[in-house]
């Protein structure tokens, strides 16, 4: 019998099939934007550099955000305070760093991821420690920090660092790649990915797949809830960041980023019930929704009827991305 | 076949159904006769519940016929099926948990009256029709179930598992009521493990075996035997009755695991017991005598209330399952659920253990990972086709999977608590074999199950637990079901045993009442 080496043969196939599989939503998605992009480019034959640049920069708070929102929903959660969390991180760079050396602004960068850490971190805890539920906890102190942002700077403005705003505009080398592109590339890159492949990333994922037998199986559920909270704010404030290099102030008033974060998060094939997906769909999934945006203009929609059909767009495309997982499942 | 299609109440014939790369059914086929109760056996993922599904049109099948008395029926839902007499009732009461029981009835149309009568027949008359589901013990709503379903008189019963995690005395209401349906106009099909109880009410039984219907056999004394033939094909191996060798015990030995007076309110009491390494110790008990808290204190889930546990002769105390999981007790549950993540792969389940400790920040070793995988996989004989999501594999597949999480890293002490239930008996000897294999290689098994069988077949000695406390310590080779469940039931040896559990099993210790899912992070506050 060489069972062995049958088996290991499967399991390269397994491999192979689940690699696929599992990435089967976004590959869809990756598709879906090709479209949009071929749809633009006729439509539009003088979309180019200045497009995708502007693209790539309208997208970098978005991403972020959705990132944030991507870590905690696998790990079974929510958090509705991303936006807020964005706005009060944001002002606190602009009002920190206004007037002051571009070497304070490195330290302030710094303090201000800290301070995304520890606003995650008390996200986090009062989940754990409370046990009221994560939408409850979250929803609440989106208001708590928004007042925060609002006592910190009560109309938008402040400051960015020079080399701050350079860390996002422009392009790098090659004029087709925006420097803010690369920038999200290197965040989730140095962060994310790390985490995914530590101990903490597979608990993350246990326990939003199955808490009971996470904890059955040693792993500590709370703290690795706190840890998702954390890196949740964490992700947020780089998204403040985002917003502070890119605009070049700080506003406190926060964006449309949690709902959209939300949105983003679903169209990009996280589970809402935890456990399932990862960050690189929810962040094509932001491209697309921006692209379906630019579309609209292009087509000179009425913008109010944009939002409209963004909504719309949206439940086509899980709706459709549904049925698809379900007669696959079938077959 | 000497009947013509007009005497069948229900003829399914080239039922076929694949999951992907899975195939589920290939051409099966059932005829049930008006007023018979029908057996429908099969190892685990032969195809049984696929079956029962189809029929009960929550499945649709890819290819196939069904005929209800004569007339072909093409069945889209459960609706439509119980409109048309196809009628099941599974082990997980489909009662709707924050209803009262008369909405639940409400629910499905369930006329009161018979509702009334059966309830009554199955030995719950006195049961408050407006109580809530989700308060009612769990062995009472799976016969309310089971009343529900009797109520609307359907024309083809089916049963799947319905009394595997049934207490004796409900399992044998259970029985007498079906034995009751025969001979008139109504039919039943019956799914069990349980070869006494098909023995007992069944009067034909159609055998499935990797998706296919490899023989119907009439149910006579000594059928038992034929039916598990078919079952397993060409590995029919019958049961030995010993599986290892008494052997002497250094008398200097240190115990792995000593557990002194542990106590958790009324539920144990002073349960006292040693466990050596090298042997597989039974833990024998009726339902809900203790063993679930004895159980969940060993494996870290819940702090002792009283008492003293040492690992090694040094005192331990659990916070969390962690610490429990590094002083190297590892914990296999009865409900898969419980166990796996059911979406994730089968890698990242059987990785799930060693790779908990947040402490250690750095990167998971990748390859070594695959490497210990691929080892449990292969030991267990995990069949891991369809490995992309655990949920896709057979029960049996399930709860290897569970095991091999723990063989991967090396066992130590082995808390199993009724790894078998519901499972095939093909699995259940490799389960058996594992476990004598881990004794032989120095570990420590604890291993509580409701089949008394498996005592006399896999354990070294057996110790009873009866309302908190153990009672006695049986060597396994005066482990016999008889004194077994004497002693089960705390009767002294001379005493009969109680006629209705003439069957030797005992149900397996389901918690009564939703699960408690709550109690899980219990010990993680300030962890």
């Amino acid at each position: 019998m060489n069972g062995i080496a049958v088996a290991s043969r499967q399991r390269t196939l397994g491999a192979a099939v689940a690699s696929s599989r599992r990435n089967a939503w976004t590959l869809g998605l990756i598709g879906f934007l090709v479209l949009l992009l071929v749809f633009t480019k006729v439509m539009q034959p003088r979309y180019g550099v200045a497009g995708v640049q502007n693209l790539a920069i309208s997208v970098l708070p978005l991403a972020l955000a959705a990132v944030a929102q991507a870590v905690v929903v696998i790990a079974g959660g929510i958090d509705l305070s991303i936006g807020s969390m964005m706005a009060l991180t944001s002002v606190v760079a602009a009002t920190m760093m206004m007037g002051q050396s571009e070497e304070f602004g490195v330290a302030v960068v710094l303090g201000v991821l800290l301070l995304g850490l520890v606003l995650g971190a008390v996200n986090g805890g009062l989940v754990v420690v409370s046990r009221v539920p994560d939408i409850v906890v979250t929803l609440a102190m989106s208001f708590v920090w928004a007042g925060c942002a609002l006592l910190v700077r009560a109309a938008p403005g402040g400051g960015a660092a020079q080399w701050l705003k350079a860390l996002v505009l422009g392009s790098l080398g090659n004029e087709w790649i925006p420097k803010a592109a690369v920038a999200l590339v290197v965040m989730v890159g140095l962060i994310w990915i790390p985490v995914v492949r530590s101990r903490l990333g597979l608990s993350i994922y246990a326990i939003g797949s199955n808490r009971l037998a996470a904890f059955r199986s040693g792993v500590p559920v709370g703290r690795t809830k706190f840890f998702a909270y954390a890196l949740t704010g964490l992700y947020a404030a780089l998204g403040g960041l985002a917003l502070t290099a890119s605009t070049g102030i700080g506003t406190p008033v926060p964006g449309p980023y949690t709902l959209m974060s939300v949105a983003a998060v679903v169209l990009g094939g996280v589970s809402l019930a935890g456990g399932r997906g990862g960050v690189f769909g929810p962040i094509v999934a932001v491209i697309v929704l921006q692209m379906i945006r630019t579309d609209m203009t292009f087509l000179s929609i009425d913008s109010n009827l944009a939002y409209v059909a963004q909504g719309v767009i949206l439940i086509g495309v899980v709706m459709f991305g549904s049925l698809f997982e379900l007669r696959r499942a079938r077959a | 076949m000497t009947l013509t299609n007009t005497d069948l109440l229900l003829e399914a014939t080239g039922i076929s159904k694949s999951y992907g790369p899975v195939v589920a059914l290939k051409g099966a086929s059932l005829a049930v006769r008006p007023g018979e109760v029908h057996a429908l056996v099969g190892a685990n993922g032969a195809g049984k519940s696929t079956l029962v599904k189809i029929l009960t049109g929550a499945v649709h099948p890819d290819s196939g016929r069904i005929v209800v008395r004569g007339r072909e029926r093409t069945v889209h839902s459960p609706a439509e099926a119980r409109r048309g007499g196809l009628v099941s009732v599974y082990q997980e009461p489909a009662l709707i948990p924050d209803l009262d029981i008369r909405s639940n009835l409400r629910l499905t149309e369930t006329p009161l009256q018979p509702f009334r009568h059966w309830l009554g027949e199955l030995g719950l008359g006195e049961l408050d029709l407006s109580s809530v589901a989700r308060r009612v013990p769990l062995a009472s709503l799976r016969i309310i179930d089971l009343a529900r379903a009797l109520a609307i008189e359907p024309d083809v019963l089916m049963l799947d598992e319905m009394t595997a995690a049934l207490p004796a005395d409900l399992t044998e209401r259970v029985l007498e009521v079906l034995h009751r349906q025969r001979g008139g106009n109504r039919s039943v099909i019956f799914i069990s493990h349980r070869l006494i109880e098909i023995a007992a009410v069944c009067d034909r039984a159609t055998v499935l075996r990797e998706g296919e219907t490899v023989g119907v056999v009439g149910v006579t004394g000594g059928s038992e035997e034929r039916i598990v033939e078919l079952m397993l094909g060409e590995i029919v191996e019958a049961l030995p009755a010993r599986m290892a060798e008494p052997k002497e015990r250094a008398s200097d030995a240190t115990p792995r695991l000593t557990a002194r007076a542990l106590s958790d309110g009324t539920k144990l009491q002073n349960a006292s017991f040693d466990l050596y390494p090298g042997e597989v110790l039974g833990v024998v008990a009726l339902e809900g005598q203790g063993q679930d808290e004895l159980f969940d204190m060993l494996a870290g889930s819940v702090r002792p209330g009283g008492g003293e546990l040492l690992v090694d002769g040094k005192p331990v105390f659990f916070h969390h399952p962690a610490d429990a999981i590094r002083a190297g007790l590892v914990y296999v549950a009865a409900d898969r659920a419980e166990a796996l993540l059911m979406q994730r792969s089968v890698r990242e389940n059987i990785a799930l253990p060693f790779t908990t400790r947040l402490r250690n920040w750095g990167l998971i070793d990748l390859r070594g990972e695959q490497r210990r995988v691929d080892s449990a996989v292969a030991t267990l004989q995990i069949d891991a086709r369809a490995g992309v999501e655990v949920r896709r594999l057979s029960g049996g597949n399930q709860q290897k999977v569970t095991i091999a999480r723990w063989v991967a890293g090396g066992v130590r002490t082995m808390l199993c608590f009724d790894p078998t239930r519901g499972i095939d008996i093909r699995t259940k000897l490799q389960i058996y074999v594992l476990l004598r294999d881990l004794a032989e290689a120095g570990a420590a098994v604890l291993l509580y199950t409701s089949e008394l069988k498996e005592v006399q077949l896999v354990c070294d000695r057996a110790v009873v637990i009866f309302g908190g406390r153990v009672v006695a310590e049986i060597d396994a080779a005066d482990a016999d079901e008889p004194s077994l469940l004497r002693a089960a039931y705390n009767l002294r040896s001379d005493a009969p045993t109680p006629e209705s559990l003439a069957g030797g099993m005992i149900a397996p210790a389901a918690s009564t009442g939703q699960p408690d899912v709550a109690k899980a992070d219990g010990p993680d506050v300030g962890a």
